[in-house]
């Protein structure tokens, strides 16, 4: 079987590089806006987060715009490539009932698209951190290791949202809700240190992306390397949600087309 | 249900058998479509579903370079058989077994992005039914001259009309020489002229050896391009044999009936 999947994908594979470039074709092309926004909107959003933060929550961080942007960068690529992963089979639906195709490519495909925005962004914290003058460090490059943790992570909670909303529409509804919370869940747009409720904090620093954000900022801002549990705290329960994506996705797909 | 076809005697290359072929479709009395109706039923406990077998028992082999038609009336399971055939839906009870590549005829450029090009629609959808970049650039003058649609190929296809899709659709689909061809009541669009057009290419990649398996509105259709008639109703097989005695039989039981 091991094998056959993988003959499957060679056979595809030129699917998915046509996937990932339709994404990106529809998304720059179409609107000269397009590579404009991905950079424009964390921009705008760390200069409307730091303006408020700083003045009404006086907390000290250092290089806090950069801080914010670091979050936005990581979050907004969850946030982004999770949803479009989840509509990915629903959005294929006509194709789907008509031709054998490996379905999780569309999943994949849309990941793939997504991660690509990940260079577009960092393309803007690299211009910030180049006009606030914030040191940079060779540890910068080091920062591509928990991008790709976070795409494992959004690769295996992508399967598994796209599994689930063929069958319950309403996940699209509750997810949206649901990434509206998790923003706070983790460190994105406030300092770890602002949460004074010592259960809290130890909650929030179970969370995986929390420990994503602490190696990104730690590589790209302070030029540190993270500690042991950071690592493994980011590193394990991606691996376990992509394993989980990939179990629930396969035990799923041959269903998908009855909901369609 | 009988056989009419002999196919002890000599060994022919079998290229499709289908074996004792079932499927079922749970038939929610309504459909369940969201967590939240599913949960309320749950605990209403009026969670029902209807077992509907829109294929029962269902058995026949195609040799290589057979055209086989597939007739019956709506919802006699044609489709469903065509979709168990292209491994697209797995049959319930059953097996089908099919030694070689299958190009469906893909619904009205089901494959199709709106947003695209023509041009780029053409190496997506040839991706789509798994062919590599470098074959979509040797067939593609064949695909556009074939479609007739030269100076169209910069336009997206969302500003076509339904006759140009199912041209480009038809095209790209039967590039090649693949195995088995399933035409599943494409020919009911487009213009007479094109329709005369799409049966000369199939009767060309007849010749050629590709085995087709046919479902068209019109019995007409049926009998010019095909050599063998699966009649189904309710989901059983009630004929298989020559398409001369089938269609004619077919013909006198609906001889009231609006199937041209
Ligand atoms: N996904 C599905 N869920 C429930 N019923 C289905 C599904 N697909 C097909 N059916 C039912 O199976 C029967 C056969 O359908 P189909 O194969 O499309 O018939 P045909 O192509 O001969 O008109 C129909 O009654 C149809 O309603
Ligand atoms: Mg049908």
């Amino acid at each position: 079987m091991f094998q056959s999947t993988i003959a499957n994908f060679r056979k595809f594979k030129p699917l998915l590089y046509e996937l990932v470039s339709r994404d990106i074709k529809n998304k720059y092309r179409r609107s000269v806006l397009g590579v404009l926004w991905t950079i424009l909107n964390p921009l705008l959003m760390m200069t409307i987060l730091s303006i408020v933060f700083s003045n009404i929550f006086r907390f000290e961080v250092q290089y806090y715009p950069v801080y914010i942007l670091c979050g936005q960068v990581l979050y907004n690529f969850f946030s982004d490539s999770t949803q479009a992963a989840m509509n990915s089979i629903i959005y294929s639906a006509p194709l789907l009932k008509k031709v054998y195709v490996p379905k999780y490519m569309f999943t994949l495909s849309r990941i793939m698209s997504c991660s690509i925005n990940i260079f577009a962004a960092f393309a803007a914290l690299l211009i910030v951190m180049v006009v606030m003058r914030v040191p940079l460090h060779f540890t910068m490059f080091l920062s591509i290791i928990p991008i790709l943790i976070m795409i494992v992570f959004a690769l295996g909670t992508g399967f598994i949202l796209a599994a689930v909303s063929v069958k319950y529409r309403d996940i699209v509804h509750l997810y949206s809700v649901f990434l509206t919370g998790f923003i706070y869940l983790a460190p994105v747009i406030y300092p770890l240190s602002i949460i004074s409720n010592p259960t809290l904090q130890f909650i929030i620093k179970l969370n995986p992306v929390t420990n994503m954000l602490a190696m990104f900022r730690g590589f790209v801002i302070y030029n540190t390397m993270p500690d042991l549990f950071t690592v493994l705290m980011a590193v394990i329960p991606s691996i376990v949600i992509l394993a989980l994506g990939l179990w629930v996705f396969y035990r799923k797909q041959d269903e998908f087309i009855l909901f369609l | 249900m009988e056989n009419i076809m002999d196919n002890s005697t000599n060994k022919k290359d079998i290229i499709i058998e289908v074996n004792n072929v079932s499927r079922c479709f749970n038939l929610a009395r309504e459909r369940v479509d969201s967590l939240k109706e599913y949960f309320v039923r749950k605990v209403k406990g009026n969670l029902h579903f209807e077992e509907f077998w829109a294929l029962k028992d269902v058995s026949f082999t195609v040799e290589r370079g057979d055209a086989v038609g597939l007739i019956g009336l709506n919802g006699s399971g044609k489709s469903t058989m065509l979709k168990v055939i292209a491994g697209v839906l797995k049959p319930t009870e059953g097996s089908a077994r099919v030694s070689g590549d299958v190009a469906p005829l893909i619904e009205l450029g089901a494959g199709f992005d709106p947003d695209l090009t023509a041009r780029e629609n053409i190496f997506l959808n040839g991706a789509l039914l798994g062919h590599p970049r470098s074959v979509m650039q040797e067939a593609y003058d064949s695909i556009v001259e074939f479609a007739e649609l030269r100076e169209f190929m910069d336009v997206p296809v969302k500003n076509f009309s339904s006759g140009m899709n199912s041209r480009l659709a038809f095209s790209i689909a039967t590039i090649g020489k693949p195995d088995i061809l399933i035409v599943d009541e494409v020919l009911a669009v487009g213009d007479s002229k094109f329709q005369e057009k799409c049966i000369n290419r199939i009767e060309e990649m007849m010749a050629k050896g590709t085995t087709v398996l046919f479902v068209s509105h019109s019995i007409r259709q049926v009998e010019m391009v095909c050599n063998k008639v699966v009649w189904l109703e309710h989901g059983h097989l009630k004929k298989y044999g020559e398409t001369k005695e089938i269609c004619e039989e077919y013909k006198s039981l609906y001889k009231g009936m609006d199937i041209r």
